[in-house]
């Protein structure tokens, strides 16, 4: 037991100490220091364990749902209310709301993960090379950053996906392209207030290309805030999705995107409102938890900027 | 006219009418190039197209030269940058083509539709800023308080619930429920065809025409998707002014105020809200653009009969023209907005010309 008692005080200064003896070491002890932060946050915590909920929802949806979330009873179970047998109700093709959802957690996820994937880079590539090449280069590239900042976000994917074609491989695109824009602005913000330090010019001299500079030298320093402020986004991305879905332009039926079920649910709100509510419910959760855990990062990663 | 710009010292007058000036050439520089970014991008939307304009035109067995010849005519043939000039002239004049949908001119059907949403997005603003400005006030005057935490939540929720939901719940509760409200669409069916529609914002014409009846009515059908509209726009109002407010509050001018004996409530509302007034027109000027992106999802299940619906429609129906017409107009009035709240902050606080 106190052998126990001990490693861990051990491993607590080693990962505290103020001398790191090598680079892993400092990295995980900021990381340590970090975690430290970020875990005073109740609600963060809240928020993390609701995403953590989620992924496993997703990973063990087919032993999870309790039922079929395409194959459902026409003749016995039609938009029945919420029941022992089915808890959030059934929807008008007889199918279990339920494990619609759980499926549902999947595309969800897809969703978000996809568009942080395609997203991210551009705006974080865009944001480094504008602050870090400056004059004309910059210029153009923050203009065309400001256009697309002055869209308004839904309408232009609305816009986007008439034109690829509903799915929802075309939502995630055109979410993602207009969704860059936030995260070039803050990493060339970030570029610049490194592009002067003594390290880029020390690298500078030693002969780096431009692009080992961009790439190795800033974009590192850039990503935790990027980060952040893709976890904020994602809150924002899956209201989109859900709404592309709800018009009927993301996920195609009979796919349980969570958005297209309200959109289903729709048409019995007055007398059937649970098919409509429960994936609402689902949205809403999901959307929280990723703020929550945004807001609790950024506190937590610069603590300046909280309000 | 020269006079006003030479350099005089003391010539405060002058030397604000030529920031003025600067600022607003600025400005317009700003508005033409977003406004050529929004156009090209939906001339590139409207060249990505799956479908063929000329194919669906003239149909997949016309012979070879009538196909050339339509496409002459659409002036497809012509490189792409002198599409783009011609397509950049048709729609500054206001022509955004034919709606297949209902075969008028796109933009009469917009003109048609706008007021419906431009009374919602008001209304909702108004309901946003009305309620949202007081309780941001009040939440930084008793921080940690009910207030405070009122604001908090508000705007979390704001945050993560989707609008088209929450609005199909509150149909669910305040109309099949309670019965407090009236159900979709803009009013009744009886009293659709007594009105005029004189300026197509309902509430106007029905007090123009003293129907106060179907007055009553209108609202009655207004009051709930404006609520949520304005629910959204408050949880934004309201922490905007929060944060102006926290640090308006600090600075010394207001130490100074309570030296000088003021009352708090003066203190308050006449010296630091004044102070943070500025900004806050321009954060109600964003959430008026935001509301009317907002009424897309929000028209769409209260069947409200505006530009959002009918941009849904359109999409709905492969009615691209109709599509990419209501996407320039909101866009617009979208960036129109944006930069309109950038010009009054820079030229109304005095205090960002010091740079």
């Amino acid at each position: 037991m106190t052998e126990i008692v001990r490693t861990e005080t051990s491993l607590r200064a080693w990962l505290m100490s103020d001398r790191p003896q090598s680079r892993r070491q400092a990295s995980l002890g900021r990381l340590y220091a970090g975690w430290r932060t970020f875990a005073r946050n109740r609600l963060a915590i809240v928020g993390l364990a609701i995403i953590v909920a989620l992924v496993l929802v997703a990973i063990f949806a087919d032993a999870l749902a309790p039922y079929s979330p395409y194959q459902g009873d026409l003749t016995r179970t039609r938009l029945l209310p919420p029941s022992a047998a089915h808890w959030l109700g059934t929807d008008d093709q007889g199918r279990d709301i339920l494990s619609r959802i759980i499926h549902g957690s999947r595309i969800t996820l897809l969703v978000v993960v996809l568009v942080a994937i395609l997203a991210a880079p551009i705006g974080l590539l865009v944001g480094t090379v504008a602050g870090y090449a400056g004059g004309w280069i910059d210029a153009a590239l923050m203009r065309v950053t400001d256009i697309f900042l002055a869209f308004p976000r839904l309408i232009l994917a609305l816009a986007f996906v008439a034109a690829l074609g509903p799915g929802i491989e075309n939502a995630v695109i055109a979410i993602a392209l207009t969704s860059w824009p936030p995260y070039a602005r803050i990493a060339r913000a970030e570029t610049l207030t490194v592009r002067r330090a003594d390290y880029i010019a020390a690298v500078e001299l030693m002969g780096a290309s431009s692009w080992r500079i961009v790439f190795r030298h800033i974009m590192p320093l850039c990503l935790a805030s990027v980060i952040v402020r893709v976890t904020l986004d994602m809150a924002g991305i899956i209201l989109t999705a859900a709404g592309l879905g709800f018009l009927g332009l993301g996920a195609q039926p009979p796919m349980p995107e969570w958005g297209a079920l309200i959109s289903n649910g729709r048409l019995y709100v007055l007398d059937q409102w649970w098919v409509a509510a429960a994936p609402g419910a689902a949205i809403f959760i999901v959307s929280l938890a990723f703020n929550l855990l945004g807001d609790g990062l950024r506190d937590a990663l610069d603590p300046k900027a909280g309000s | 006219m020269t006079a006003l710009f030479t350099d005089r010292p003391g010539g405060r007058t002058s030397v604000r009418l030529r920031r003025f000036a600067g600022a607003l050439g600025r400005f317009l520089g700003a508005v033409v190039l977003t406004y050529l970014g929004l156009l090209a991008v939906t001339f590139f939307i409207g060249r990505v197209i799956p479908i063929d304009p000329v194919l669906a035109i003239v149909g997949d067995r016309a012979p070879e030269h009538v196909i050339q010849r339509v496409r002459e005519e659409l002036g497809l043939n012509l490189p792409l940058w002198k599409q783009f000039v011609i397509y950049l002239g048709k729609v500054l004049q206001g022509d955004f083509g034919t709606s297949v949908l209902s075969s008028n001119p796109v933009m009469q059907d917009i003109r048609r539709v706008f007021p419906a949403t431009l009374e919602l997005a008001t209304l909702g603003t108004v309901i946003g800023a009305g309620i949202g400005i007081p309780l941001g006030v009040w939440a930084a005057v008793r921080r940690g308080g009910i207030a405070d935490q009122l604001v908090r939540v508000m705007a979390l929720i704001g945050y993560s619930v989707p609008i088209f939901w929450l609005g199909l719940m509150a149909l669910v509760v305040f109309y099949a429920r309670l019965g407090w409200v009236g159900g979709p669409g803009r009013i009744d069916v009886v009293y659709e065809y007594t009105v005029t529609p004189w300026s197509g914002i309902m509430l106007l014409d029905t007090a123009i025409a003293g129907e106060w009846e179907a007055f009553a009515n209108a609202l009655s059908h207004l009051i709930l998707p404006a609520s949520l509209l304005g629910y959204f726009s408050m949880a934004y109002i309201s922490r905007m002014t929060r944060s102006f407010m926290l640090n308006e509050l600090a600075q010394e001018y207001i130490v100074t105020a309570r030296a000088k004996g003021l009352s708090e409530s003066r203190i308050i509302w006449r010296h630091a809200l004044r102070n943070a007034a500025v900004p806050l027109v321009t954060v109600v000027a964003l959430s008026y653009a935001g509301l009317l992106e907002g009424s897309v999802l929000t028209e769409t299940v209260f069947a409200w009969p505006g530009l959002g619906l009918y941009i849904t429609n359109s999409l709905q129906n492969a009615d691209m023209n109709a599509v990419l017409g209501g996407t320039i107009v909101v866009g617009s009035v979208f960036i129109g907005l944006n930069l309109l709240s950038d010009l009054l902050y820079r030229t109304l606080d005095p205090r960002t010309r010091a740079r």
